[in-house]
This record gives C-alpha cells, sequence and structure tokens, in this order.
C-alpha cells in the first residue's frame, strides 16, 4: 500500500486551453504533500489529474508523466477507471449517495469491484472504514439511515470513510475542509494525521495554517498572469517553505500580502 | 406583552399588490383544475350509473355491465401495461444516450427529433400502424406461434393481417416515448455533479456511474414519466380504434391473435355514434371506470415514490 507519485514536466490542457504548465513534483508515500496558492492558479486541475478525474470534462488531455511507483499512469493500456480504483478522492463538498443509506455509502467501492461479499464480511469493512474515518461512534446506530441525514463534517468523513474502504494506495483531498466549520476542520485534520501511517495524501487547502498544521511537504502554486496557465513555483518541506521560502512570490503569499 | 406583538402583526398585514395578485392567480388556476376535475367526475357519475343499473335488454350488447365492462378493462390495462414495458427501457436508454453518453450536438438534435414524434397526430399514429406495421409484424406473429407457441402469449391462431393487440401495444408505446423520454432526459441532466464525480472517483465505469448517482437520484422522476405515458397509453383512443382487430368480450392472454378485447377509449369512439339510451350511459359509464383507472394509477406511482422519501436526494 501506499505508493509515491513521480510527475515530471506535466502540461495539462482544456481543449487548446494550457491550464498547468511544466510540473515537475515528487510525492513521497505515507506523507501529507498540501498543495497552496491563489485561485484559479490550476492545484485542483492538477490534482485531479493524479487520477485523471479531469478527464470528465470535454477536451482535457495532459503532456507529460506521472509515475505511481514506476507505473505510468497515462500509459495507453492504463485504464482510468482502474486508476480511480487505486486513487481515492474527497471532494471540496461533502458528497455521500442521498440516495443510499449510511451502510450502503461505504460500501459503494467495494460494489463496484463486483465481490460478492458474505455480510459477516461487508460488516466488517463497513466498521473498520467508519471507524477509521472517526465516524463509528457517532452512526453506528444509524447505519440504515440516508448518509444526507448526518451534519456536513460527519458527511465529510462518511466521504472519506467510503474512499478508504477500497484500500486505495493514494488518498487525494481537494479543500476537504473548506465547507466545514472550524470544530469539525479539526476533526478532519486529525484524521488526515492518523490516516498518512497508512497513505499517501494529497491536499489542496486555501488555508495556510491548515497546510502548515498537516502537511510534510507543501507545494506553492501560481499564476503568472491573467489568462497564463498556472505553475508550481517552489515545493518542499513545509517547516522550510513557511519559514524560508526561496521565491518572494512564495513569502509573499504565506505572509498574506497578495492571494 | 401587547406592545411587543402589535408592531409585530402590523408588519405582516404588509401587502404588496403584486404579491396579491399572484396569489390570487395561481391560487384560482388551482382551484379551476379541481372544479374541472370535479364536473368531469360528476358527469361521468350522473349519466353513468342509469348505465351500469340498466338491464341487459336495454343495452345494445345485451350483458349486464360488469360482463360488458371487464373485457374492456382488461383490454385496456392489458395494451398500456405492454406499451409501457416496450417503452420505459427505451425512453431511459434513449435520454441516457443524449443526457450522458452521445456528443452534445448530436443529443441536442436526437432530442429535437424525439420531441417532434410527440407532436404527430395520433390518427397518423394509426395510419401507420395499421399501413405499415401490422403487415410488417404478421411474419413475425407466424414464426412466433410456430417456434414459441407452448407460451400463452404466442398461443396463436397468429393474425394473418397483424392487427393485433400486440402491434396495438407498439403503437401506444412509440406515441408515449417522446413524453418519457423528454421527462427521463431532463431530470437525468439534473442529476448533480457532485454525485457523478463521486461515482467516478470511486473507479465506476459510466454505466456504473449511471446505476449509482443517476437512475436512484432521478427514480421518482422516471416513476412520474411512466405514469404519465401509462395515463396516456390507457386514454389513446383513434390509434387503437384504427389498429385493434376487435371481438368483443374475449379476455385472453394471447397477443398475436385476430381476436382481441378492445379498450375502453377505442369501444367507447367506435360504439358512440351509433348508440342511443341506456347504451350511451353504458359507454359514459365505462369511461367513468377509466377515469378511476387512471386515477388509482396515479395514486400507487405516488406512494411508491412517497415510500422512500428520506432516500431520494432531495433533503
Amino acid at each position: 500500500m501506499a505508493k509515491s507519485i513521480d510527475v515530471s514536466d506535466l502540461n495539462i490542457y482544456y481543449g487548446d486551453f494550457l491550464a498547468v504548465e511544466g510540473v515537475t513534483i515528487p510525492i513521497p508515500a505515507k506523507s501529507v504533500t498540501a498543495f497552496i496558492g491563489p485561485s484559479g492558479c490550476g492545484k485542483s486541475t492538477f490534482l485531479r489529474s493524479l487520477n485523471r478525474m479531469h478527464e470528465v470534462i470535454r477536451g482535457a488531455r495532459v503532456e507529460g508523466k506521472v509515475l505511481i511507483d514506476g507505473q505510468d499512469l497515462y500509459a495507453s493500456d492504463m485504464d482510468p477507471v482502474n486508476v480511480r480504483r487505486m486513487i481515492g478522492m474527497v471532494f471540496q463538498r461533502p458528497n455521500p449517495f442521498p440516495t443510499m443509506s449510511i451502510y450502503d455509502n461505504v460500501l459503494a467501492g467495494q460494489k463496484l469491484n463486483s465481490k460478492r461479499m458474505k455480510k459477516s464480511e461487508s460488516d466488517d469493512i463497513v466498521e473498520r472504514s467508519l471507524r477509521s474515518a472517526g465516524l463509528w461512534a457517532e452512526v453506528k446506530d444509524r447505519l440504515a439511515r440516508p448518509g444526507s441525514g448526518l451534519s456536513g463534517g460527519q458527511q465529510q468523513r462518511l466521504c472519506i470513510a467510503r474512499a478508504i474502504s477500497v484500500e486505495p494506495e493514494i488518498l487525494l483531498m481537494d479543500e476537504p475542509c473548506s465547507a466545514l466549520d472550524p470544530i469539525s476542520t479539526s476533526v478532519i485534520e486529525d484524521l488526515i494525521h492518523e490516516l498518512k501511517a497508512q497513505y499517501t495524501i494529497v491536499i489542496v487547502t486555501h488555508n495556510m495554517q491548515q497546510a502548515a498544521r498537516v502537511s510534510d511537504e507543501t507545494a506553492f502554486f501560481n499564476l503568472s498572469g491573467v489568462g497564463k496557465p498556472g505553475r508550481l513555483i517552489e515545493v518542499g518541506r513545509t517547516e522550510t517553505i513557511f519559514s524560508n521560502p526561496q521565491d518572494p512570490a512564495t513569502e509573499a503569499y504565506i505572509q498574506g500580502r497578495f492571494g | 406583552m401587547t406592545s411587543t406583538l402589535a408592531p409585530r402583526r402590523k408588519r405582516s398585514t404588509v401587502v404588496r399588490p403584486g404579491d396579491r395578485i399572484f396569489s390570487g392567480l395561481s391560487t384560482s388556476a388551482g382551484i379551476l383544475i379541481l372544479i374541472v376535475l370535479a364536473g368531469v367526475a360528476a358527469f361521468l357519475t350522473i349519466e353513468g350509473i342509469p348505465g351500469i343499473t340498466a338491464s341487459p335488454d336495454e343495452v345494445k350488447s345485451g350483458q349486464s355491465f360488469l360482463p360488458y365492462v371487464w373485457p374492456l378493462v382488461y383490454g385496456t390495462l392489458l395494451a398500456a401495461v405492454i406499451a409501457l414495458l416496450i417503452a420505459v427501457p427505451v425512453a431511459i436508454g434513449v435520454a441516457l444516450f443524449i443526457s450522458h453518453y452521445s456528443p452534445r450536438k448530436l443529443g441536442q438534435v436526437l432530442g429535437y427529433l424525439i420531441d417532434l414524434l410527440a407532436a404527430v397526430p395520433s390518427v397518423v399514429y394509426g395510419l401507420w400502424g395499421i399501413g405499415f406495421l401490422a403487415p410488417k409484424m404478421a411474419p413475425i406473429y407466424q414464426w412466433l406461434e410456430s417456434n414459441l407457441g407452448f407460451i400463452p402469449f404466442f398461443a396463436g391462431p397468429a393474425s394473418a393481417t397483424g392487427r393485433t393487440i400486440m402491434t396495438a401495444s407498439i403503437v401506444l408505446a412509440v406515441m408515449i416515448l417522446p413524453i418519457m423520454t423528454a421527462i427521463c432526459r431532463e431530470i437525468f441532466l439534473q442529476t448533480p455533479r457532485l454525485h457523478e464525480e463521486a461515482a467516478l472517483a470511486l473507479g465506476a465505469t459510466r454505466w456504473e456511474m449511471a446505476r449509482m448517482a443517476i437512475f436512484p437520484y432521478a427514480r421518482s422522476g422516471i416513476v412520474s414519466a411512466a405514469m404519465l405515458g401509462l395515463g396516456r397509453a390507457l386514454g389513446e383512443t383513434l390509434a387503437v380504434a384504427m389498429v385493434l382487430s376487435v371481438s368483443a368480450g374475449t379476455v385472453t392472454a394471447n397477443l398475436i391473435s385476430s381476436t382481441n378485447p378492445s379498450t375502453i377509449a377505442a369501444n367507447i369512439a367506435l360504439s358512440f355514434g351509433e348508440a342511443s339510451g341506456k347504451t350511451v350511459n353504458a359507454l359514459i359509464a365505462s369511461g367513468l371506470v377509466l377515469f378511476v383507472i387512471t386515477f388509482l394509477v396515479n395514486f400507487a406511482a405516488r406512494a411508491v415514490v412517497d415510500r422512500r422519501k428520506d432516500f431520494s436526494g432531495a433533503n
């Protein structure tokens, strides 16, 4: 489990529009890597290119290489469906399936693998995933209720449980706390700390304190100008980026002078 | 107490003329529907009761009401249900293709074409059924009889003209397809992107995404679409009257023979011109039966949709 990611010289296009240009970044296994930067700088787009979710949008394509433990994500024989089964994702807004119970939500990924499971087996998976997501105590008595009845923070943890129930190699999180209150946010941040023992986690955040709190590595993205593609400005150990950034733009951003 | 209550009451009485006009308009529109419905129901009941109580020798069919109307009810339901069985999967498939699979341009063109089907008058469908579909279906019925004759539906003798209840149902299916497709398409398009992405991010293929995110979300809409289609199929008159070769009083599971039960609506249309006296009342009473059936069908559909309200995605 938990694989590293190696991105070299990645360009991401929407049709003819170059959205992200020339990203080269190593992402170590079993660590948390945070992407920070102003809105529209391509960090979410880049995150989505790591499990090929950006392909959902018509005309999206990439140039360059993304290697997961040496395996090329964009090789011609790589099926995006398999990629996404290996690399889980948590979205900005909690999105449990409203038509499914809490129990079925957690098992949604398992069902796609279309393995026939014994009841006891699926019970185990549900309990283990919900425990890992720190939600078990709160929902164990109402597993048959719809997931949409939970609070926002609980829904987001349910989504995390759903993503990790299939035991992915990597967990991508796209601003997972931006729709949550501070208490739910701190619960999820604690959770991220625990999860990194097992998973490689990549998180996009607008909240610089959050990046400083949860991540081991931080990457700063920026736009070179309006209509220009987003670029990776610098990446390094989180302490280094926050205390002694190399690039003046990074320093300006983390000190709140723009963005 | 009074001093705090008084200003609040005063504030709630501020009514803007625009609000008042609009609420008046919408309320009266709502009431108007109820009045029209009550009027139709009252007419059918008052005019129908003499037909229900009429003795066999007072009406043209020479039967009392229940034995007279039962084969018609059976034929109506059979034709409508078969039409629905054919049309629902096609409508869902076409709607899904338009909303999620096809290139956008092709989807738009296809959407227009389907809407165009809805604009074709039913007499044209009747002509198409009798002049084109029935002769084409006749050999298929022959084949069904000789190869699948052991199934009661295809027991035969196969109709030589093809004017069977199966043909009528296919025509009905084509007729109810546009409205059902249009509704399904609209609902499929409304599936929140969040849910679609949730499914895709778990590694769902497009079809799995449809099953996981789109269909559950659209469930109540699909039921509504099917009920609208069923309502139209139950009430469709002219096309059935033209296509179906009827022998009065038949109740059979055989779908491919030339002796078929008629439907209520088609029977009224065909018999009304030469009916008089109590026979007219009997026809109106059969209309009342159709009215009640349609009402029950809609009621049942509501119940089905409501039963899983918590999971509808509306909360």
